[in-house]
């Protein structure tokens, strides 16, 4: 057998498919199909982890997602290796490691357990009280210690080499849950042909019929019912099958998050399988069958080893085939308890007693205990559990206290009857209702389509949940458009029926006492702090559980909640549904960043964009740098040359002979229609009307603030159509900006808009030998000054390509830029290129680019004005039509602080040692030596080193900039202050000469 | 002046193709495509210069003859030919509002097929692609994971995706992983 | 995330396809040069936020590329109606009166609340 507390002929598991897995090291062998936690039981091992804070021993408390405990670490290899992984999730598989968490230098000798006798100081509130003081301690001293002491689990340090996948996926009926109900629900939905997807967060469908052995629905035992329902489910067109998948989040308009974990449980994945994928599920109709889950009882040492929730211990019995001990005790207030403890005693094990908080419990089930010759005792609690590393013995006492007898037990089972899990449908906005007579919380005003039914809709029947959720599952397809119906009916002949439970402490972990009595293990938080929280002054229950954090972080109050609640209640005097119930948030169980992010990581993290000539830059050496999602070709170096070298060289030949820049990221938006012109007068702040066909202007665009918000050179290419350019960042924007003035301010133009930016290719073709190159390819267009002088655009053919060729600069020399079709980019810049080597000519990047437009004063928008910038500001003054009674920002621009005097004003400035090279963005001052914090006037937008100018260059937003012209102003650097005089923009070749040169 | 070499033309990914769990991905021949907006007046004399009827219902196509119009918008239709004619000319000489651009050389087309193709869309695009929603002949502008895409349903298990250039090595590297995954 | 009806498109479409573009109904004026500056703050700078119905302007980018108006609401974030650029502000009283507990729902939350038929076996009915 697989571990020695595995029991032949119990439970559902092959004896011969065995799995090898190590436990902190240790080899040890369960079985296929089992949960780490099975497996660890099956070999006696209880004891599994360290707690949060205290550090004490924990075992396994369940058998489901509601694990507050048993958090392992998984590994993999090196890169995966998961945390904080629940034991009664993880899926056991051949080579499995599993390690311990919290504890150091070993899990039995843990140095970090000293805080559980130090406890007095890490009650409540701790972290708000005992480390105020001195403030400076907290960072160095008190925060690094506490996070090393606390916590669970280790993250990973590499890369996650896994991937993850997603999708998203629309349905009629999403159904959450797989137990019975929610297979009942979907099997009644699907019938009708309408799309349905079930989700379970267990590898297998059946829910708590897991371990409920003696139901029978429609002439099969529960679970085989369960198995084949699945099958027939999974086997119809109209219904995705989802194990292990968790609903982790309930959204806007039943849009709900599914996490599906596919490999975690395989010992070898294929290649291609994603390790988690995420459904992003648009249901017509939710059917929540979420169950519910059972409480423990809250006592003293409630937390060793081997006290755990007596569906736990029955799961881990009829469907594992693990006895959790030799000898168990069951303490309960519930009947449900008595089943784990039948179970068990007709599986052989020893059960020393039958705890019983209810004073006179009555039923088939009590009733088969006593006959079975279990000792039943009502009216009792059992006040502590004894041992340290796992329970020795358990106290019992009458529940108004008395006389102790002590009891030797090896396993404790324990049940406070069953909190339904109402966590989805608070998610989904609805709101709870406090049910008096059964003292839970149940579903009451819905805010979203969906509908809850079985256990976490209060039903505590099987005949009662299967009714509920047939209507349910046929209703929400008929609600969702089914077109057919088919009645589904499901007869139940046996089950057992539940009754009873209690919340809050019970006997012996009363407001009197001392003793550590757990309402959250998960966060180590006992029943004394909630009572001091309140002692404290908390009043709301959102309050207590920030105090304490109980149902806090990861577990979500899943076991903790009500009985934190209850306890609260009592301690403040008021009813439960006074104090309220805290905000059950997303997401149910944690869900992985892999999962979040899935697709988007590596290159799919952001689109890359390249140009048409991208390849060829790379060949020829360029460096790309990032503009946006654009990879542009920065600069050229040869040989031997740095960034530096490589600029001043590309700088000094564009000027000299030519250079080919790719401009083809730049914005293009194409404006046609009879009011094109009537368009761009309302949006740009120049005049257009009188622009003529074949001819450029550069044109500014303000929002209605008044400042700037794009520039570029738009051409005239015919009456009703003008080709706009607008910069490489503002390309969406502007054509957004456009859009939204064209359909809501001015929908009665008739003018379209269309973005051209990829349609065309843009080769700038630079510098005094610029037409040389062109010429020689072009067809249909005359390129003489004459013909085509600095600022028009022509149609024609360029390497036998159709071409928008347009004369325009952006380095002041003599300019063309070349549109082809994109595909023809690549042939036309090689075209060029060959010509450009016949004159001298290089290739440029960027930093040339900006280079060469400094040198003349040409701005950048986003560089050199920040969206508070006017064309005044900016000296662009001769742009905005003077004329002009209306453009997007005409009034915005004349607001009193937008015309006051000493605004800060673009201009140039010249450092008094030409060596010296600004930094971009610093600081300007009129007066170096005034006390610290100086009175800033200004900064620099751009500086650079022109080799041109053979000198440094810079441009600047100053106060009152143009009236300082010749004045010195100073810079202040952390290694000194730099000497500056203000100048115009323009820095070479202030008569624009060469333009034509 | 002597005689000019033609250009040559390279597609972005030209003839680029992949396999994954039931699906194939094919990046497909160049097209002319035209984005085209027109007044209602227009449209009787737009749909008959090019031989396809514009479509007025949203989500939908019309195809003739190798020639697609779909619907985008109110007053939008993008054009494509993949029978080798020209439809800027043949809307040259209507006379009713409009506005027609070549948009040819901005778009990439994909064509994903196969019984996993609507899955392998649906790892990024967040419509209904099920018959019913998304019927043959469905298009509509809409995203893929980060970017915008125009997606037309060309056959039951059938789509074609366009989208513009330089995000059409996101496009296509997005869909091959999704293909992994079928 | 909001599926939101598009009033061009005829249909509910996933909110990753719009962008929100600011409240609706501050129209510019014809003669905006002309404008005091009271009257240019009023249409510039100040907007309404509201804690319940806003009429705002979505354009549906990534789809059709309309922009058009909607009527939603802040508390809840459900949207009330959508309806096309230009068309008239719609009665903000029938709207309001509209809009229930029901956040997200498709239907009213009468409708919405009714139980399934089977009885349940506990008492105190939620």
């Amino acid at each position: 057998m697989a571990g020695s507390y595995r029991i032949s002929g119990q439970g559902r598991l092959t004896p011969a498919k065995t799995a090898r897995f190590t436990f902190d090291g240790k080899p040890m062998t369960g079985l296929a199909g089992d949960t780490v936690a099975s497996a660890l039981l099956a070999n006696g091992v209880h004891l599994v982890g360290r707690s949060f804070k205290y550090h004490r021993p924990r075992g396994i408390l369940s058998a489901g997602a509601e694990e507050p405990n048993a958090l392992v670490t998984i590994e993999r290899d090196a890169a995966r290796k998961t945390p904080n992984v629940r034991a009664t999730v993880q899926e056991l598989y051949d080579g499995l490691t599993v390690s311990s968490q919290n504890r150091w230098p070993s899990l039995s000798f843990d140095v970090g357990a000293v805080n559980d006798l130090a406890s007095p100081f890490f009650s409540a509130g701790f972290y708000y009280k005992t480390f105020m003081w001195p403030k400076a301690a907290w960072k160095k001293f008190y925060e690094p210690n506490i996070r090393a002491a606390a916590g669970l689990g280790v993250a990973p340090d590499q890369a996650d080499p896994d991937h993850y996948s997603a999708r998203y996926s629309h349905c009629e009926v999403l159904v959450l849950g797989g137990g019975a109900a929610g297979l009942a629900a979907a099997l009644a939905a699907a019938e009708t042909g309408v799309r349905v997807i079930i989700c379970d967060e267990q590898a297998d469908f059946g829910g708590a019929l897991r371990y409920e052995k003696g139901a029978v629905i429609d002439g099969q035992d529960g679970w085989g019912w369960a198995q084949a329902t699945v099958a027939k489910l999974a086997a119809m067109d109209n219904v995705q099958v989802l194990s292990r998948t968790t609903a982790f989040g309930y959204y806007a308009q039943n849009f709900v998050g599914l996490v599906e974990r596919v490999t975690d449980h395989l010992a070898r994945p294929g290649r291609d399988e994603p390790r988690e994928r995420l459904w992003q599920v648009r249901a017509k109709r939710v059917i929540l069958a979420t169950g519910a889950i059972e409480r423990h009882m809250v006592f003293a040492n409630n937390d060793r080893p081997g006290v755990m929730l007596a569906s736990a211990a029955r799961t881990f019995l009829n469907h594992y085939g693990v006895v959790v001990g030799k000898q168990v005790g069951v303490y309960t207030a519930n009947d449900s308890a008595y089943g784990a403890a039948i179970d068990l005693k007709k599986a052989g094990v020893g059960v020393a007693a039958i705890v019983d908080l209810r004073d006179n419990p009555t039923g088939p089930l009590v009733d088969e205990a006593r006959a079975l010759g279990i000792e039943v005792n009502h009216g009792r609690a059992v006040t502590s559990a004894n041992g340290s590393q796992r329970i020795k013995s358990m106290t019992v006492q009458a529940k108004g206290g008395g006389a102790e007898r002590t009891i030797a037990v090896d396993a404790l089972l324990m049940s406070a009857g069953w909190t339904p899990s109402v966590h989805m449908f608070s998610q989904s906005r609805g709101k709870v209702a406090f049910d008096d007579a059964t003292k839970r919380f149940l579903p009451g005003t819905y805010a979203q389509d969906c509908v809850s039914v079985g256990a976490c809709n209060g039903s505590d029947s099987l005949e009662d949940t299967l009714e509920q959720a047939l209507a349910a599952g046929a209703e929400a397809a008929k609600n969702a458009g089914a077109k057919s119906s088919k009645g589904v009916s499901l007869k139940v002949e046996a089950s057992e029926g539940w009754s009873g439970g209690m919340l809050g402490a019970g006997p012996g972990a009363g407001a009197d006492t001392k003793v550590k009595a757990f309402v959250d293990y998960q966060n180590d938080v006992t029943a004394k702090d909630i009572r001091q929280a309140v002692h404290e002054g908390m009043r709301s229950i959102e309050h207590v559980k920030r105090f304490t954090t109980n149902g806090m972080a990861t577990d979500q109050g899943k076991t903790s909640n009500m009985h934190g609640l209850a306890i609260a209640a009592e301690a403040l005097d008021k009813d439960i549904p006074q104090v309220g119930l805290t905000t059950f948030r997303a997401p149910y169980t944690p869900v992985t960043f892999g999962a979040i992010v899935n697709h988007a990581r590596h290159g799919l993290f952001d689109p890359t964009r390249k140009t048409a000539t991208h390849n060829w830059a790379e060949g020829h050496g360029a460096v790309f740098e990032d503009v946006g999602q654009w990879k542009r070709a920065w600069y050229f170096p040869r040989a031997g040359e740095d960034m530096h070298a490589a600029v001043n060289r590309e700088c000094v030949t564009v000027r000299k002979a030519a250079g080919l820049f790719d401009a083809s990221t730049l914005g293009k938006i194409e404006v046609v229609g009879p009011d094109a012109a009537k368009f761009m007068e309302l949006l740009y702040t120049n005049p257009w009307e009188k622009l003529e066909v074949g001819r450029c202007r550069y044109g500014i665009m303000l929002r209605e603030d008044g400042f700037i918000y794009d520039d570029g050179v738009v051409g005239r290419l015919a009456p009703d159509r003008f080709h706009v350019t607008t910069t490489t960042g503002g390309a969406a924007r502007v054509m957004n900006h456009m859009e939204d003035y064209l359909q809501t301010e001015f929908p009665n133009l008739d003018v379209w808009l269309t973005s051209v930016s990829e349609q065309w290719a843009v080769i700038a073709v630079q510098g005094p030998n610029s037409r040389k190159i062109i010429e020689p390819l072009v067809e249909g267009i005359d390129m003489s000054d004459e013909a085509m002088p600095h600022m028009s655009v022509r149609e024609g053919k360029i390497s036998g390509v159709p071409t928008r060729l347009f004369r325009m600069s952006f380095t002041g020399d003599r300019g063309f830029e070349v549109n082809v079709p994109a595909d023809f980019g690549r042939a036309v810049w090689e075209a060029l290129w060959a010509e450009g080597q016949k004159h001298g000519a290089c290739a440029y990047g960027t930093e040339a680019m900006h280079v060469l437009r400094a040198e003349k004063g040409y701005i950048i928008v986003g560089q050199d004005t920040d969206g508070t910038v006017t064309p005044n500001d900016a000296g662009l003054d001769w742009a905005v039509g003077k004329k002009k009674t209306d453009f997007v920002g005409i009034r915005g621009m004349m607001r009193p602080d937008l015309v006051a005097k000493g605004r800060r004003q673009l201009v140039g400035l010249k450092t008094r040692d030409p060596r010296t090279v600004l930094e971009e963005g610093a600081q300007i001052v009129e007066n170096p030596k005034q006390a610290i914090p100086m009175k800033m006037i200004g900064h620099v937008t751009s500086s650079y080193w022109s080799e041109n100018c053979d000198r440094s260059i810079a441009m600047a937003l100053v106060a009152g900039g143009r009236d300082r012209i010749g004045e010195t102003l100073y810079v202040p650097m952390p290694d000194g202050v730099i000497e500056v005089e203000v100048t115009g923009t323009m820095f070479f070749d202030e008569k624009g000469g060469r333009l034509n040169g | 002046m002597a005689k000019v070499a033609v250009a040559t033309r390279s597609p972005a990914l030209a003839g680029k193709s992949v396999g994954g769990q039931g699906v194939s991905l094919k990046v497909l021949e160049p097209a002319s495509r035209m984005s085209l907006r027109a007044r209602p007046a227009a449209k009787a004399a737009l749909s008959k210069a090019l031989g396809v009827s514009l479509p007025e219902k949203p989500k939908t196509t019309t195809t003739k003859g190798g020639r697609s119009a779909l619907w985008l918008g109110p007053d939008e239709w993008l054009v494509i030919d993949e029978a080798g004619g020209d439809p800027l000319a043949d809307c040259a000489s209507v006379k009713g509002l409009h506005s027609a651009v070549d948009v040819s050389h901005r778009n990439v087309a994909i064509a994903v097929t196969g019984p996993n193709a609507a899955a392998t869309i649906n790892a990024g695009c967040p419509q209904d692609l099920s018959l019913d929603a998304f019927p043959v002949g469905a298009a509509s502008r809409t995203v893929l994971g980060k970017v915008e895409m125009v997606l037309l349903r060309t056959g039951e298990d059938a789509f074609r995706i366009e989208c513009w250039r330089s995000f059409s090595d996101y496009v296509y590297g997005f869909l091959s992983e999704a293909a992994r995954d079928g | 995330m909001l599926l939101i009806h598009c009033p061009y498109c005829e249909e509910e479409r996933p909110e990753l396809e719009f962008r929100n573009a600011g409240e609706a109904h501050i129209a510019r004026s014809t003669d905006i040069a002309a404008e005091s500056d009271e009257d240019f703050e009023k249409f510039f700078f100040i907007r309404s936020n509201p804690k319940g119905v806003i009429f705002e302007r979505w354009r549906h980018i990534h789809g059709c590329a309309r922009f058009f108006n909607a009527a939603r609401d802040t508390i809840t974030d459900r949207f009330l109606l959508t309806y096309k650029a230009g068309e008239p502000k719609p009665d903000i009283s029938k709207l309001s009166s509209e809009h229930g507990p029901a956040a997200w729902a498709n239907r009213p939350p009468d409708q919405l609340n009714v139980k399934p038929k089977a009885k349940r076996s506990t008492k105190g009915e939620a």
